[in-house]
């Protein structure tokens, strides 16, 4: 294996480590607190629960990117 | 875990498993993945219409990072994303009301699930047949490796044909390297998968991808990223018309995305290494494990 690719390949698991420990915290605290509420959109106003659905994947999409780049970018520098 | 919009208990780390297995294949073969999602939300015991609307809505969010990838890498026409998405809602639009019209009848599980087994048995044998014959075909070429990203299909004289019909209007596609093709053969290709796609969940990449290929004659790399780039305007509609029918649990849908992220960046990255016939050739197990799958919890009734 490379040195370059070696180097990738460690940032890339600690990027994965951090990042678990993000999502796990998201679980706990995000996913609880909006659980109920969803729940209750989902039932009773469908038209309000679908815009909210797509509106949360989209933001959930491009917030998680955003992350993932900037640590793998941090942690890129740091091993060159 | 409880998800009380879909009244399931489910171990969130399998459903980010799931989801970083599907994120690695979207990024790289420009799928949704939902051969394998539906499916695997099927073993949990999550009734067809929940899986197939819960999918899409993870769809959308992956597909807004791999498509955003694959367009810094010039992946992406545009123009052909835009013609197909309009297409594609159509189609989405007729699957949902298929799914609608089964869960009325009280059928839905049966009729698609074996569906499922025909439509991703009969791409996996058609994929296998035509990349390998590529492969063997234009052996001594790509092994010179001056090439690294060649493009070349055993159906190609197929594809010739079919730009050549001339059915009015025309369009030209010069990001895609096409000069001339109806629009009507682009919808077509557009509306079939669009039906999939609302009949048996995700982005139906499964069917769009290899038929922007051996239909519409685009080079892989840029069906995949195209692909990606009409499924986050279709699964967007798809999305919200499955849950206004009630066949959306988006707490699962983020859950699978957060593991989908991950595997996207991988995906994308691993197509830069791999020729057009090469990708064609691995995608064949992928619709395979999903007949494993269905059949195994159509047969046996399981659930985990």
């Amino acid at each position: 294996m490379k040195k370059s690719d070696a180097k990738s390949l460690r940032a890339f698991a600690i990027e994965l480590a951090i990042y678990a420990v993000l999502v796990t915290a998201y679980f706990f605290l995000v996913l609880h607190l909006l659980g109920d509420w969803l729940y209750r959109l989902e039932t009773q106003h469908r038209v309000l629960y679908a815009v909210v659905a797509l509106l949360l994947i989209a933001g959930q999409a491009v917030v998680l990117d955003a992350i993932t780049t900037l640590l793998f970018r941090i942690l890129r520098r740091r091993w060159r | 875990m409880f998800f009380p919009i879909s009244h399931s208990y489910i171990n969130p780390l399998y459903l980010v498993v799931v989801g970083f297995l599907i994120g690695i294949l979207g990024g790289f073969f420009g799928v949704g993945g939902s051969f394998i999602a539906g499916p695997a939300l099927r073993l949990l015991g999550i009734d067809w219409n929940y899986a197939v609307g819960t999918d899409l809505a993870h769809i959308v969010g992956k597909s807004i990072v791999a498509a955003r990838h694959h367009r810094t890498l010039g992946n992406v026409d545009l123009k052909l994303g835009l013609i197909m998405a309009i297409g594609t809602i159509g189609g989405a639009e007729g699957g949902a009301q298929a799914i609608q019209a089964l869960k009325r009848a009280g059928n839905v599980n049966t009729v698609v699930s074996w569906v499922a087994i025909v439509v991703y048995f009969s791409i996996s044998i058609f994929m296998l047949w035509e990349s390998q014959k590529t492969l063997r075909s234009h052996k001594g070429r790509s092994q010179n490796a001056a090439e690294p990203k060649a493009d070349h299909s055993a159906f190609g004289p197929v594809t010739k044909r079919i730009q050549r019909i001339r059915i009015w209007p025309m369009v030209s596609l010069p990001t895609s390297g096409i000069q001339e093709i109806s629009l009507w053969i682009i919808l077509v290709v557009a509306v079939v998968g669009g039906f999939f796609s609302g009949f048996l969940g995700g982005g139906a990449g499964y069917i769009r991808m290899p038929s922007m290929v051996y239909v519409l004659g685009i080079p892989t790399h840029l069906a995949v990223g195209t692909d990606l780039f009409e499924i986050v305007i279709s699964a967007s509609y798809g999305t919200f018309t499955h849950a206004i029918k009630g066949n959306v649990d988006i707490l699962i849908a983020l859950v699978m995305h957060t593991g989908a992220v991950i595997g996207a960046q991988i995906g994308v990255v691993a197509t830069q290494y791999f020729a057009g016939p090469k990708i064609r050739l691995a995608f064949v197990p992928l619709p395979l494990i999903g007949v494993a799958i269905v059949l195994y919890t159509l047969l046996t009734g399981h659930k985990l």
